[in-house]
């Protein structure tokens, strides 16, 4: 077997399992730093319910995000050796700074925050789990910076065999890394609104522990309409940089073959790569991927036969992965809207509330789903234009990396089944009684 | 001092540091089954550390981050030639945090049975392979010019790193005895207590042979002989040491507990200063090498990264200090009554 291969399986097993809980920790825990601040401003012990309640949910699923995401850092020595080498000058920096500056302070501020109920302020609590909820949102922050100068590398030079830095600022200013930043956040709170929609959803179908979910959904409501509005937009501008820098990235994600002007869209194809065509293609849209990569009907969209084959990369996933996303994100839009026009009467329209239950796992497929498409898509380089995925793997035996790849795939599918499973237990448990 | 060997010493100080305050951790872990009697006193032996492990584990992200940021040769390098015990120290790590969350959340004694292994193997295992690696990293690791391993993962656990192994343990066992000196009361304290003094007397004739056989399985020493004045590194490490043992029998704890962070940050340095300016030396061929010279990022890295580190470092132990001088007291009743407490 492949060692590149074997790597690439593990890194995408590793990072997909843990992008399971990043997005929840950093949504629900600003939700819940405002519901423990309405406990404080009010001293209505609902909000205190509410805090308790998602705040259990929250620890398990942090725990999983904690541990998952040290093997990442490490990952990139064991496996990709030679991608550390060769752009540690830029990237490694990043990674550590995210420790120092972030890092630190969310894993010794939820310490505080889990232990420290009896014995500070409930003002000073409140005000731990800000700090906490900052510092994940920040650490995403470096993450995304790390991950924008694979997609769209600046700031540097090809000096001494290696990538190394010359300019700070551009990297920390990378138009990419700031459209990431500005998607993932708000996505993020998107799925922790519709976690929190979604259980409440659960508990009011059943008419049990009212106040706290009904106070909860009206919380999340409103985070959910304004979010996945605002990750769609930005999502618009990013498929317009994906057009100007990723040429290749934005013929798979839909599937686009031949250079042409008014290039459109197709709802559903089957993409041949051999062939070099779709064998089928269901409902065309002509001229709309012109709009969506240039915001001009007639623009000319460069298609994959253009591109070298050694240069392409594979189609199916991010055709599909696309779709989904976008498919579930308009999905999610309507969900909200609807919600937001009926808050008054959510308690009377049982079905609406079922489909919010139903929902629960989509943003989780919309946000994997959207990795697949800035990854996959930016194949075969690791650092787009500058190193092949392919020469940047480590020189070690494939043996290794199967068995460690094994061993990822065994623990993080039990560990994954427990956490969901004490998640889910807790959450049917509901709240505390009122005292 | 140029910039790199600044570099130098920072990254060999945040390995010191990870390793005195996540060695507690370890070390209260590995006594987990044995000084826990029931499952009270097993609930005050991991509260004793809840608040804090996690924030300690964060100083190995940070000296693996300052390596990948200062030195990403030796960070290529060195894990991937370490490949299969840094992924079972990984592996442990994660069992470890997650046990801490899981074990209390179902009430079932097979369920606490599974967690409490997991809690001592996650304590355990990484205590041991961070000290077979490091020892083997003093003897050097075979690896040519091109940075690619030559050796045998079981080559690892030879007589100085297993040696290396045993000295870690005994070092965070110790660490961890002294803080649940700090943090317990009662039966459980008496027993830690006992323990903490029964764990000194098999450190301190490891640490001598360990110092020994670092002569004969190592050239650690030369930098030693040609500046003598750092013999003093180990004379202050070895005082902290015997200082350990004389705070406990005078039940002063947080000064026992401060003597055994001191006795492993002067151990780390021990190994530390005699690599200078080595960070990977290679068994195969000393040219090969990777040194703070041969191996570091760009002067403006360094400099944009020592910056930050200035700024936020002292920072970060200010909080931690912070949060450790908040949570001294002895775990209570209260404190296991808390809903999320382990």
């Amino acid at each position: 077997m492949d060692p590149v291969f074997l790597s690439r399986l593990q890194f995408a097993a590793a990072t997909m399992f843990h992008f399971l809980f990043v997005p929840l920790t950093l949504g629900i825990s600003i939700i819940i730093a405002y519901m423990e601040t309405k406990y404080v401003r009010t001293g209505d012990t609902v909000y205190l319910r509410m805090t308790k309640f998602w705040g259990k949910l929250f620890l398990i699923n942090f725990a999983l995000g904690v541990v998952t995401g040290i093997t990442l850092e490490f990952q990139f020595g064991t496996n990709w050796s030679r991608y550390s080498e060769y752009v540690g000058d830029v990237f490694g920096s990043l990674l550590a700074i995210e420790a120092s500056v972030a890092f630190f302070l969310e894993s010794t501020f939820i310490g505080i925050w889990i232990f420290g109920w009896k014995k500070m302020s409930a003002k000073a609590h409140a005000a731990v789990m800000w700090v906490v909820a900052a510092a994940g949102n920040i650490s995403g922050i470096w993450i995304l910076t790390a991950n924008g100068f694979m997609q769209n590398p600046v700031g540097y030079a090809l000096r001494n065999g290696r990538a190394e830095l010359t300019d700070f600022f551009a990297v920390l200013f990378n138009y990419n890394s700031i459209l990431q930043i500005l998607h993932v956040l708000p996505s993020a709170l998107v799925l922790a609104a519709f976690f929190i929609m979604g259980i409440s959803a659960y508990h009011l179908l059943k008419k049990q522990h009212v106040d706290v979910f009904m106070g909860s959904f009206k919380i999340a409501l409103p985070v959910a309409v304004v979010c996945s509005i605002f990750v769609a937009l930005v999502g618009d501008f990013h498929g317009v940089n994906v057009a100007k820098t990723q040429p290749a990235k934005l013929a798979a994600m839909e599937s686009h073959w031949e250079t042409q002007t008014r290039a459109p869209i197709v709802m559903f194809a089957i993409p041949d790569e051999k062939l070099e065509k779709n064998t089928i293609e269901v409902l065309s849209l002509p001229g709309l991927l012109s709009f969506l990569g240039f915001h001009d009907f007639n623009a000319e969209v460069k298609g994959l036969k253009d591109i070298p084959r050694d240069e392409r990369p594979p189609v199916l996933p991010v055709f599909i992965g696309f779709r989904t996303m976008v498919g579930i994100g308009t999905l999610l839009i309507v969900l909200s809207l609807y919600g937001w026009f009926q808050r008054n009467k959510i308690m009377e329209s049982p079905g609406y509330l079922k489909l919010i239950l139903f929902s629960i796992p989509l943003p989780y497929l919309a946000i994997e789903m959207g990795w697949v498409v800035t990854e996959v898509g930016r194949q075969p380089w690791i650092v787009y234009g500058v190193l092949k995925t392919a020469d940047a793997a480590s020189p070690i035996a494939a043996t290794q990396v199967l068995f460690s790849l094994i061993g990822f795939i065994l623990v993080y599918g039990l560990l994954g089944a427990v956490g969901f499973y004490l998640m889910a237990q807790n959450a049917k448990k509901g709240p505390e009684a009122a005292h | 001092m140029e910039l790199q060997s600044i570099w130098f010493f920072l990254w060999g100080l945040l390995w010191a540091v990870f390793f005195m305050t996540d060695g507690f951790d370890f070390g209260v872990g590995t006594l987990y089954p044995f000084l826990g009697k029931t499952d009270q006193d097993k609930r005050i032996m991991i509260n004793s550390i809840g608040p804090l492990w996690d924030g300690n584990e964060v100083w190995l992200l940070t000296a693996g981050g300052v390596t990948f940021a200062a030195f990403p040769k030796v960070y290529a390098v060195m894990f991937s030639s370490l490949y299969t015990p840094l992924m079972l120290i990984l592996f442990a790590l994660i069992f470890r945090g997650v046990a801490f969350e899981f074990r209390g959340k179902i009430n079932h004694e097979g369920w606490k049975k599974l967690w409490d292994t997991f809690i001592f193997l996650g304590s355990f295992l990484p205590a041991l392979l961070f000290g077979v690696a490091f020892a083997n990293i003093f003897q050097g690791i075979p690896f040519d010019d091109k940075g690619i391993y030559h050796g045998n993962t079981l080559k690892l656990l030879n007589p100085y790193g297993l040696l290396g192994g045993a000295l870690f343990v005994l070092l965070f066992l110790q660490h961890g005895a002294n803080w649940l000196n700090i943090r317990t009361r009662g039966d459980l304290q008496q027993r830690a207590i006992d323990v903490s003094q029964k764990i000194w007397l098999v450190l301190v004739p490891v640490a001598v042979i360990f110092l020994v056989a670092s002569y004969f399985a190592t050239d650690l020493y030369a930098n030693y002989f040609k500046t003598p004045a750092l013999f003093l590194v180990i004379l202050v490490t070895v005082a902290a040491l015997f200082a350990t043992r004389i705070f406990i029998a005078g039940r002063r704890f947080f000064k026992a507990w401060f003597a055994s962070a001191l006795t492993i940050v002067g151990a780390t340095f021990f190994g530390i200063i005699g690599l200078f300016p080595r960070l990977f030396p290679s068994s195969m061929d000393a040219n090969f090498s990777l040194t703070a010279f041969n191996a570091s990022s760009s002067p403006l890295t360094l400099k944009i990264m020592l910056g930050v580190v200035l700024v936020f470092i002292p920072l970060v132990i200010i909080y931690q200090a912070w949060s450790y001088h908040f949570f001294r007291h002895p775990v209570t009743r209260e404190d296991l009554d808390l809903e999320d407490a382990y």
